[in-house]
């Protein structure tokens, strides 16, 4: 009894000082790093959002999905569509981002619906279509009728901003500034952490268990009494909606968002944070999406450190970025095949059967 | 009373070939009923279609009274008439445990289904020596007991076999019919696939034997072991 005691109350130290970290990072990021890695952090947690809605189609349910970021801009363009003075319409936020998640959920089963039947290579190349056919309609939905303003973009979105309270304004407390990057990076957090949460429930949910079972084998995941279809369309209905809520945050943290934003090279990305982190488990995706989006920010100071060391930048720190990409893609699939930190019952699917039952006894 | 599976001029078609050209079977409650036929004569086909794994395109099923015809899988298992598959699909990657569970999917009676698990632990010991064992580890032999054991789960009355004796030694094929009578005698009624003919019809009560997507005779188990076209045919005599 004591024991188990001793336990909980080290875990709520640990969650109490996790809480503190997690309050004090971006302050202390400010004042060492400087502001523009609060912003970074900010997109990262932005990441985390998709990669862990991006984990529940490929890490739980098994769908390989190359047009994820399809979500994310159908999310972004729903509330820069109706927070901006494109139609002149200002919506509160409150009602735009669950829209923006229901429409992007929309989307999900629209794209889940005629794929049901295929999987592996063939969903990957259908997915990967839908992604691009979603950024094309965005480039050139400015005729006959200037839905989306095409490839110019959506410009001078409304902040995040609720009862005179606007995300976008630097609010001083004795001369303790909190600034708007703080002030979104506290509004991703909270959005992170939600997800991450739902994200760990699925898992253990019944309807965890059947997306393992379909990904398993479809036909004996049937033979259980899986509604495979209706449970096929839920996973791509519940990764839609963490993507579109992402992309209205994203919306109103950039102001302006263009097709750009939305190209097949992101969808790769977002399923390389789920590869690299460690695919069905939330812990490594985490991990993933976060490691993704600082490591390239961190090698941009390769090329003023080349400077100042070898008097020249020798290479680009552009193009090193996708070289040593490449190199870690290539590095991992070679000795961490599983990622990261890979879950378990993906671990005994990619590494194979025979290593993990001697790992695991 | 009439029987619990009851299938009248049952057609099943894979685009434009027919694999099941118009079937009657019935599979009376309690029974242990085998159907019998080489490669490639429309077995799998129609234990599939009666499962609502395939679409029949014509024809019309009964269970328990009810028409249920094109009603999917997960449907019927719900009614309470599962299949195992051919090939056994278990579910390699997890452990026999969890397995289990998943053969439990559709129930949530937490107690009750611990018990089942226990029930069938006893009924197959070897699964219970390797419940924390991944079952793509398992043999052939352990496996067809984990499938099996795994549709019981869902409380089955009618269970549906598919080849429980494919690619197993003989011996392990022995005692997988002894743990197919074991099943029936619990009161599940049975109706099984065999390429197997000699076995299958000497465990069961009666028999169909398919040939080319029809079937072509039926009867007691004991009268068609006797028979010399099925002793020719399907008993290498």
């Amino acid at each position: 009894m004591s024991t188990l005691k001793a336990f909980d109350s080290a875990r709520w130290v640990k969650i109490a000082l996790l809480c503190v970290v997690l309050v004090a990072l971006p302050f202390v990021i400010d004042a060492t790093l400087g502001r523009a890695w609060v912003r970074i952090i900010d997109v990262a947690l932005l990441f985390v959002m998709l990669a862990l809605g991006l984990n529940i189609v490929v890490g739980y349910a098994g769908l390989l999905d190359l047009g994820y970021i399809a979500f994310f801009a159908v999310g972004a363009y729903c509330y820069a569509l109706l927070a901006s003075p494109q139609f002149g319409i200002h919506g509160s936020f409150l009602v735009l981002l669950p829209l923006g998640a229901m429409v992007a959920a929309v989307f999900g089963i629209i794209l889940g619906a005629p794929t049901l039947k295929l999987r592996g290579d063939y969903l990957a190349i259908v997915t990967l279509g839908f992604g691009e056919i979603i950024r094309i309609f965005l480039n050139n939905l400015n005729r006959p009728f200037n839905l989306t303003n095409g490839p110019q973009g959506i410009t001078l979105i409304d902040p995040l901003q609720a009862g005179g309270i606007s995300l976008s304004k630097t609010y001083t407390y004795d001369g303790f500034a909190i600034a708007p990057v703080h002030l979104y990076y506290f509004v991703f957090l909270a959005c992170a952490l939600l997800t991450i949460f739902i994200s760990l429930r699925l898992e253990n949910s019944r309807i965890g268990r059947a997306w393992v079972a379909i990904r398993e084998d479809e036909l004996a995941a049937s033979a259980m009494g899986i509604n495979t279809r209706n449970v096929k369309l839920l996973a791509f209905a519940m990764g839609a909606t963490f993507g579109g809520v992402a992309g209205g945050l994203f919306a109103s943290f950039q102001g302006f968002i263009s097709p750009e934003s939305f190209t097949l090279l992101d969808s790769v990305m977002v399923l390389c944070m789920v590869v690299l982190g460690g695919m069905g488990n939330v812990r490594g995706v985490v991990l993933g999406a976060i490691l993704l989006t600082a490591l390239p920010e961190a090698l941009r100071y390769i090329g003023p450190l080349q400077q100042q060391w070898l008097g020249r930048v020798f290479i680009d720190p552009s193009d090193l970025r996708m070289l040593l990409f490449g190199l870690a893609l290539v590095l991992m699939m070679l000795f961490r095949p599983a990622g990261l930190w890979p879950s378990k019952t993906r671990q005994r699917e990619l590494i194979g059967i025979d290593a993990t039952e001697k790992a695991g006894g | 009373m009439p029987p619990l599976l009851e299938v009248r001029g049952l057609k099943v078609a894979y685009g434009g070939i027919n694999a099941v050209k118009g079937i009657d079977l019935d599979v009376g409650a309690g029974e242990l009923v085998a159907l019998i036929g080489a490669n490639g004569a429309g077995k799998t086909t129609t234990l599939k279609a009666l499962a609502g794994l395939l679409k029949p395109a014509a024809g019309s099923v009964r269970y328990d009274g009810h028409d249920v015809t094109g009603t999917p899988a997960f449907e019927l298992v719900r009614r309470g008439l599962a299949l195992v598959p051919e090939g056994r699909g278990v579910f390699a990657r997890l452990t026999v445990a969890e397995n289990l569970a998943m053969g439990a999917y559709i129930r949530d009676d937490k107690a009750a289904i611990a018990a089942d698990c226990e029930h069938a632990y006893a009924t197959f010991p070897r699964l219970a020596e390797r419940r924390s064992q991944l079952a793509g580890t398992l043999s052939g032999g352990e496996q067809q007991m984990l499938a099996i054991a795994r549709a019981l789960m869902c409380k089955p009355r009618l269970l549906l076999l598919d080849e429980p004796s494919m690619g197993l030694a003989p011996i392990v094929v022995q005692k997988i019919f002894e743990t197919i009578r074991a099943v029936a005698r619990e009161g599940v009624t049975l109706l099984l696939i065999e390429q197997n003919a000699r076995l299958a019809l000497q465990t069961c009560d009666r028999g169909y034997v398919m040939e080319s997507g029809l079937i072509t005779l039926s009867g007691e188990a004991k009268a068609l072991l006797d028979n010399p076209d099925v002793r020719r045919a399907y008993l290498g005599e």
